[in-house]
């Protein structure tokens, strides 16, 4: 038997090793090769979206922007939470994914969610009971791209009186950077939204 | 469309593509493994192998050949791992830490794909292609030609030949595997998955500020990473990160791409042991036990439990807004039922009962339509104890597709179903009275801590690979005992269901008579699903009902 093992284990070595070439070389770099393709290179680089040269973005890549005046002055619209960010509102670390893993029994998560319906609702101008789900949980990837329409139409009284655009500008814009790939659910991009209202203000 | 309404339109998608394909794609599967004929380009590679394709093997050599490649893949994707820094495209990424890279191996080799590692921080491109990626095609192929071994035992009379397991791996990965996987993986660069050599790329916000956002060759090892029901996402966030999954189409595609291959055994075994009946029988009790998974959990989230989902009006935590709770259900159902292990939201932040399913899913013996090959292997020898049940009812011997099943062929099929309660429960055990080890381990406590724990096991045990993965898994405990549990939940089933295969293919056919039970009938295909309920309520009920079914009752 342990000759036989012996035996068997030089076939595999030279299995693996030839298999390594073909599937952890050839393969990959073939897939690589094609995705070069115009077309295909701007999603497999990451969907980034430029403004004079430099990057701006990845339209697939949610980054919560930062306003350092008061809440109700803020322009911008936010994404929803990230579990990498250190208080409850912050941005997410867009380097390192992944979500928060609480139950919905945990003590800190109850604290957590109490916070952020709080800190929105302040933001807004509206009772706490206005802000909808996905803007008080964390979501999966801490990057997630997209709000659902309610958490927009939330924001979009403030971006108007913020930016100086009518609110019905403003909820035109999100109506045009909202998107359900035909059959999902809702989903408004924060980040194009973001880039469309400031492009309107700034010709 | 709404949340629930764009989760029943993808799963009305999902199920016709899966019936369009399920025949030519299960007869094509059956080709694979039965055709005489070698293609050139493999003739090429056994040439490299210095093997012969045409000497076959004996069930214990078959077994050898298959412990030696694992074995030999286990050591070589340890010392990638080991040697990264003098590797190229690392980044200056360092050295994977001993445990981990032991965990890691294991966790690769044996399909499980059980991450205790942050992929976009820890490991460069070299380890995650030469290592990674070759993983998780080969650890598919093996789960296949095990599968195939055991329906030739079923087929064959007489004999002790069970067929080349070199050839067998061989053609599972050029004919089936490499070719879907490369289309795939170019239609999911198409619809934005990333396949970038470079580490990241740094942007400049809208607000001034600049963030790097990590990149990856992502593509080439989703396609293989759901194709092979292995899971190891190349970011952390797995599949519910927008670089991995970023639409419902890719979200479509992913949960077709882990069913398809588990659900068209079923046909290559009906083609194969020329009775296709056969295998719509066991694609229907598999069926049945996905359905009504799934139907459980999609309520369970729809309705939150627990103060936290309670105040924020619905279970979004750990969910991504493009899926919703529909598609997220979907594919937490289907990822536990095929031993895949990918995520798109996580499962750790699910409701008690919501997140109950996807741990009973796995406690059920990844049969719900199990992992490439292992779900059908392991539905095979829970029908073999089905009827061995049926035969005590009755006081016959038992038969299954034409072969006796004396005692030599149910102690093997008893060891390959009992190895993984085994491992799942002594392994829990451990792990709570480890002293201190839970105190540094849990991210949640009470109920829901005993379940993280319960679920790492299950998980291991059964090579899903998916987590409550709040869990922290790095210490040498958690990082060696959860090896072990791969190991075993793999390797003794494996060489118990080839026992099987020897002696049934030493058999010959028993004639059927009018005492025979159909296997084909709804009857038997009732008496199947209960004995996988069965198995798995009365190993599981207890810790079951301290973990999940406490929380949900809470």
């Amino acid at each position: 038997m342990l000759k036989s093992l012996f035996h068997q284990s030089r076939a595999a070595l030279r299995v693996l090793l030839v298999f390594t070439v073909l599937l952890g070389v050839v393969y990959p770099l073939g897939v690589w090769a094609v995705s070069r393709l115009p077309g295909l290179e701007h999603r497999a680089e990451g969907s980034l979206i430029e403004r004079n040269g430099t990057a701006v973005g990845s339209s697939l890549i949610g980054i919560d922007p930062v306003f350092d005046g008061p809440p109700t002055r803020d322009p911008w619209f936010h994404t929803r939470p990230s579990a990498s960010a250190e208080g409850p509102l912050d941005p997410g670390d867009p380097s390192a994914s992944g979500g928060s893993n609480k139950s919905a029994f945990d003590d800190r998560q109850v604290e957590l969610v109490r916070q952020r319906r709080q800190l929105v609702a302040e933001r807004e101008n509206v009772p706490p009971s206005a802000v909808p789900a996905d803007a008080v949980t964390a979501s999966a990837s801490g990057v997630d791209p997209g709000i659902s329409e309610a958490y927009a139409e939330l924001q979009t009284a403030r971006v108007a009186r913020n930016t100086g655009l009518s609110g019905q500008r403003v909820r035109d814009l999100v109506a045009e950077h909202t998107s359900t790939h035909g059959i999902g659910v809702p989903s408004v991009n924060v980040l194009e939204l973001n880039l469309a209202v400031r492009s309107t203000l700034v010709p | 469309m709404s949340d629930f309404w764009a989760g029943l339109v993808q799963v009305g998608i999902l199920l016709a593509a899966l019936a369009l394909v399920y025949r030519p794609f299960g007869d094509y599967l059956a080709r694979v493994y039965t055709s005489e004929r070698h293609w050139r380009a493999e003739r090429a590679l056994y040439r490299l192998f210095r093997v012969n394709p045409a000497s076959e093997q004996r069930w214990s050599t078959y077994a050898a050949s298959v412990l030696a490649f694992s074995f030999v893949s286990i050591v070589v994707l340890y010392l990638l791992q080991r040697l990264q820094p003098v590797l190229p495209w690392n980044f200056g990424r360092s050295a994977i830490e001993p445990g981990m890279a032991f965990n890691t191996a294991i966790s690769f080799v044996t399909n499980t794909n059980w991450q205790s590692y942050s992929g976009e921080v820890a490991m460069g491109h070299f380890v995650q292609l030469a290592g990674l990626t070759v993983q998780n095609f080969l650890s598919a192929a093996v789960g296949m030609a095990v599968a195939v071994v055991l329906v030739r035992g079923f087929v064959r009379r007489g004999t002790d030949r069970l067929g080349n397991f070199w050839v067998d791996l061989t053609r599972g990965t050029v004919r089936v595997l490499l070719p879907i996987s490369a289309v795939v993986a170019v239609v999911l660069v198409a619809l934005g998955v990333v396949q970038s050599l470079r580490s990241g790329v740094t942007v400049s916000n809208p607000d001034g500020s600049r963030s790097t956002i990590a990149l990856a060759p992502a593509a080439s090892q989703e396609a293989i990473k759901e194709l092979g029901t292995n899971g190891g996402g190349i970011f952390n966030a797995n599949s519910a990160h927008p670089f991995e999954n970023p639409n419902s189409w890719t979200n479509l595609l992913e949960i077709f791409l882990l069913l398809v291959i588990p659900v068209s055994m079923t046909r290559a075994f009906g083609t194969m042991v020329t009775n296709r009946k056969q295998g719509y029988t066991l694609l229907s009790v598999m069926g049945v036990l996905w359905g009504a998974m799934l139907a459980v959990a999609w309520w369970a989230e729809t309705h939150p439990n627990g103060p936290a989902a309670l105040l924020a009006g619905a279970s979004m935590e750990g969910k991504e807004q493009r899926f919703g709770i529909g598609q997220s259900v979907l594919f937490a159902t289907s990822t536990t039922g095929t031993s895949t292990g990918a995520v798109n939201s996580m499962h750790d932040s699910y409701s008690g009962l919501g997140g109950g399913v996807p741990l009973l899913n796995m406690l059920l013996g990844e049969v719900t339509p199990g992992g490439v090959g292992a779900g059908l292997y392991g539905i095979l020898v829970l029908a073999i104890i089905a009827m061995f049940l049926a035969g005590l009812m009755v006081g016959r011997t038992p038969e299954y597709l034409g072969k006796k099943l004396g005692r030599r062929e149910v102690t093997c099929a008893a060891v390959s179903m009992l190895a993984m309660p085994t491992v799942v429960l002594l392994g829990t055990g451990a792990a709570l009275l480890m002293p201190g080890e839970l105190d540094a381990a849990l991210n949640n406590t009470g109920p829901h801590g005993l379940s993280e724990v319960l679920y790492a096991y299950a998980s291991a045990g059964n090579n899903n690979g998916s987590a409550f993965a709040g869990l922290t898994v790095t210490s040498d405990w958690f990082q060696s005992s959860l090896g072990v549990a791969m190991l075993l939940g793999r390797f003794v089933p494996i060489i118990a269901v080839l026992c099987l295969a020897g002696s049934l293919a030493a058999q010959r056919k028993v004639p059927e008579t009018s005492g025979t039970l159909p296997t084909t009938s709804p009857l038997f295909g009732s008496l199947l699903a209960g004995t996988v309920v069965l198995v798995a309520a009365l190993t599981f009920i207890p810790a079951l009902a301290l973990g999940p079914i406490a929380e949900a009752l809470a």
